[in-house]
Order: C-alpha cells, then sequence, then structure tokens
C-alpha cells in the first residue's frame, strides 16, 4: 500500500461520504417547514458565493473577467440559452485578450 | 393529471441530463487539462494522478492536494484538508435531495449519483423547475465526470496544445454558467434576490476579513451560503409561490 493510495483513497472518502449522506437520507422524508425553505435558498445564496469574488481571478485580467460577467449578465436577463451565455463570455474575453 | 410527474421516459431525462451536461463539460475540460499538467510537472505519475480525479472528483481539492504534496505536506492533514474544502456538497447534497423524486428507479443509485454532487451539477441541478429524475441525474453527472476525467488523461499525456489565450478565455466559463443559472432564478423572486444581494455583501465582507483570518475557500463558502440562506429564510418564511 503506498503513500499515493493512501492518500488519494483518503481523499475520495472524506469527499464522498458527505455527498453520499444526505441524497441517501433525506429524499422522501419530511422536513420542518423552516429547514426545507432553508435548503430551498441554498442554492440562490451558494451560487452566488461561488461567483463572487471567485470571477475576479477567473481569466488573467480582472477587468476582462468582469467584462465577460458582465455579458454573461447581459445574454441571461435577455433570456439567451444557457449555451449561448457561456460561448458570449468566453468569446467576449478571448477579444478582450487580443487586445 | 395523472400522479406522476414529468411524464418523460428514462431514455429521454438521460439524454436531458447529458445535454444540459455541455456548458459544465466545457468548463471542466480545460481546467482538468491543467489539473493534468500540473501533475506531471510536479512528478505524480500517471495512473494517480488520474486516479485523483477518477476518485474524488472534486476541481479546488485536487489542485490543492497536490500543491500542498509539493510542499511536503502529510497525508492526513492533506485529507483533512480535502474533507474541509469539500464539505459544502453536504450542504448541496442536502438542498438536492428535496428535489429528488424518482419512483421508477430503485433508490440505491442514489447512493452512485451522489457521487458525482459538484458545484456545477449542483447549480444544474437545482435550477430544474421540476423533480429531478436519477436518469436525468445519470446522464448529468456522467458527462461531467467523463470530462474531467478525460480531461485530466488529455491535460497529462498531451499537455496543452492549446494556445494560451484560448485556455485563460476558458476560465470564465463556469462563471459563465453559474451567472446564466443564477439570473432567472432570481428574477421574479424577492427572496431570492434579498438573497442574492446578502450573499454578495457576505462575500465582501470574508474578503476583507481574509487579509486577517485565513478561511479555506470550502469553508468560506458553505458558511456563506448558510448565513444567508438562513437570514432569508427568517425574513421570507413563507415562500413566494402562493400555492406552496
Amino acid at each position: 500500500m503506498n503513500d499515493y493510495i493512501i492518500l488519494i483513497g483518503g481523499m475520495a472518502l472524506v469527499t464522498y461520504i458527505p455527498r453520499m449522506f444526505p441524497l441517501v437520507i433525506l429524499p422522501g422524508k419530511k422536513l420542518p417547514v423552516f429547514l426545507e425553505r432553508f435548503l430551498s435558498y441554498v442554492p440562490v445564496a451558494v451560487l452566488t458565493a461561488l461567483i463572487f469574488p471567485g470571477i475576479i481571478s477567473s481569466t488573467d485580467h480582472p477587468l476582462t473577467a468582469l467584462v465577460g460577467g458582465f455579458i454573461a449578465l447581459i445574454l441571461a436577463l435577455k433570456k439567451f440559452n444557457l449555451m449561448i451565455v457561456v460561448m458570449g463570455s468566453i468569446f467576449t474575453v478571448f477579444l478582450l485578450s487580443l487586445i | 393529471m395523472c400522479g406522476c410527474t414529468g411524464g418523460y421516459s428514462m431514455k429521454e431525462n438521460l439524454m436531458s441530463g447529458i445535454k444540459t451536461a455541455f456548458p459544465i463539460a466545457l468548463g471542466y475540460i480545460p481546467i482538468a487539462i491543467t489539473f493534468g499538467i500540473l501533475g506531471k510537472s510536479t512528478g505524480v505519475p500517471l495512473n494517480y494522478t488520474v486516479l485523483m480525479s477518477i476518485l474524488v472528483f472534486a476541481g479546488a481539492s485536487q489542485f490543492v492536494a497536490i500543491n500542498l504534496l509539493t510542499l511536503g505536506t502529510g497525508i492526513v492533514q492533506i485529507i483533512m484538508t480535502t474533507f474541509i474544502l469539500n464539505f459544502r456538497h453536504f450542504l448541496m447534497s442536502a438542498s438536492l435531495s428535496r428535489k429528488v423524486k424518482d419512483d421508477e428507479v430503485p433508490s440505491g443509485w442514489l447512493a452512485v449519483l451522489a457521487f458525482g454532487i459538484t458545484d456545477e451539477t449542483f447549480s444544474v441541478s437545482s435550477m430544474k423547475d421540476d423533480d429531478i429524475k436519477i436518469s436525468f441525474m445519470l446522464g448529468l453527472n456522467l458527462t461531467a465526470y467523463l470530462a474531467w476525467t478525460g480531461g485530466t488523461f488529455l491535460g497529462y499525456v498531451a499537455g496543452s496544445n492549446l494556445p494560451e489565450i484560448i485556455q485563460a478565455s476558458m476560465g470564465i466559463a463556469l462563471y459563465a454558467m453559474f451567472i446564466g443559472l443564477l439570473v432567472p432564478e432570481i428574477k421574479g423572486s424577492k427572496a431570492k434576490s434579498f438573497i442574492f444581494l446578502l450573499t454578495v455583501v457576505l462575500s465582501l465582507v470574508f474578503y476583507f476579513f481574509s487579509q486577517y483570518i485565513f478561511l479555506y475557500e470550502g469553508w468560506r463558502i458553505i458558511l456563506i451560503a448558510i448565513i444567508s440562506a438562513f437570514i432569508g429564510t427568517l425574513l421570507f418564511p413563507e415562500g413566494e409561490k402562493a400555492d406552496e
């Protein structure tokens, strides 16, 4: 058993178990209303926390990242398909990086 | 209207999951390639680099683990760091569990599919209007997983033949996807708009204080999410749909 196996095995376990537990135990179970409500609000909070401030350092220059994010925002507000939002953003950053 | 939900066949759900995963796969591949390159450049053998992607499937923690390895950090410590970094998936899994409803497929599958819960698969799954079907999750998670593991392998053996510029532009991909998912979710919901703003403020506050107190990235996300969602629930206990 070498170190790599132990490391990766350990990492896999501590990553998988928290993912697995709720999904195996909770579906179909009735939770207190407060908890249900709370869990339904989690996606918005998580998504927002994932975007800020991470997006700033996602490209090679904060400004291109901000503009790229802004374009994504506009495209999303205009109800474009998700792929368009993503591609439009990538393309914008690409163009900016040529400057 | 029958008591069944969705009305799509398993195959249709599977296909839908695969299609929905395309933006995720697009964002994952360059990052996975980078991870493969990192593994190679730090001297981690190919099989273990790819094995990490195969068994862990959690981007940020994998990068951190490799970096810690090169610093000579102990195995136990790296594992603990991984746990902290990835713990937010627990909250995501709990949140997702409310939307999973599939009477056709044995729920043992959920234990398998839980393996594929990442920031991105969670975000996409959460935004589905109707119940999440197991076949949908399978298509979604599997596609994202293949992109991640395949990209890792590709990055290691082929290096990166993508021009530097294209790689840097791809960095925005997943964030653009998050934005694309967030906007429809917030629009027209006072509760969610509030939570959004609160989270932005909290993120700034945490960012400011991160200069004084060190906080693991994964911990930051879960703390902020819990605080925001909690306050949001206190202020908006009824939810916005009148017929909920």
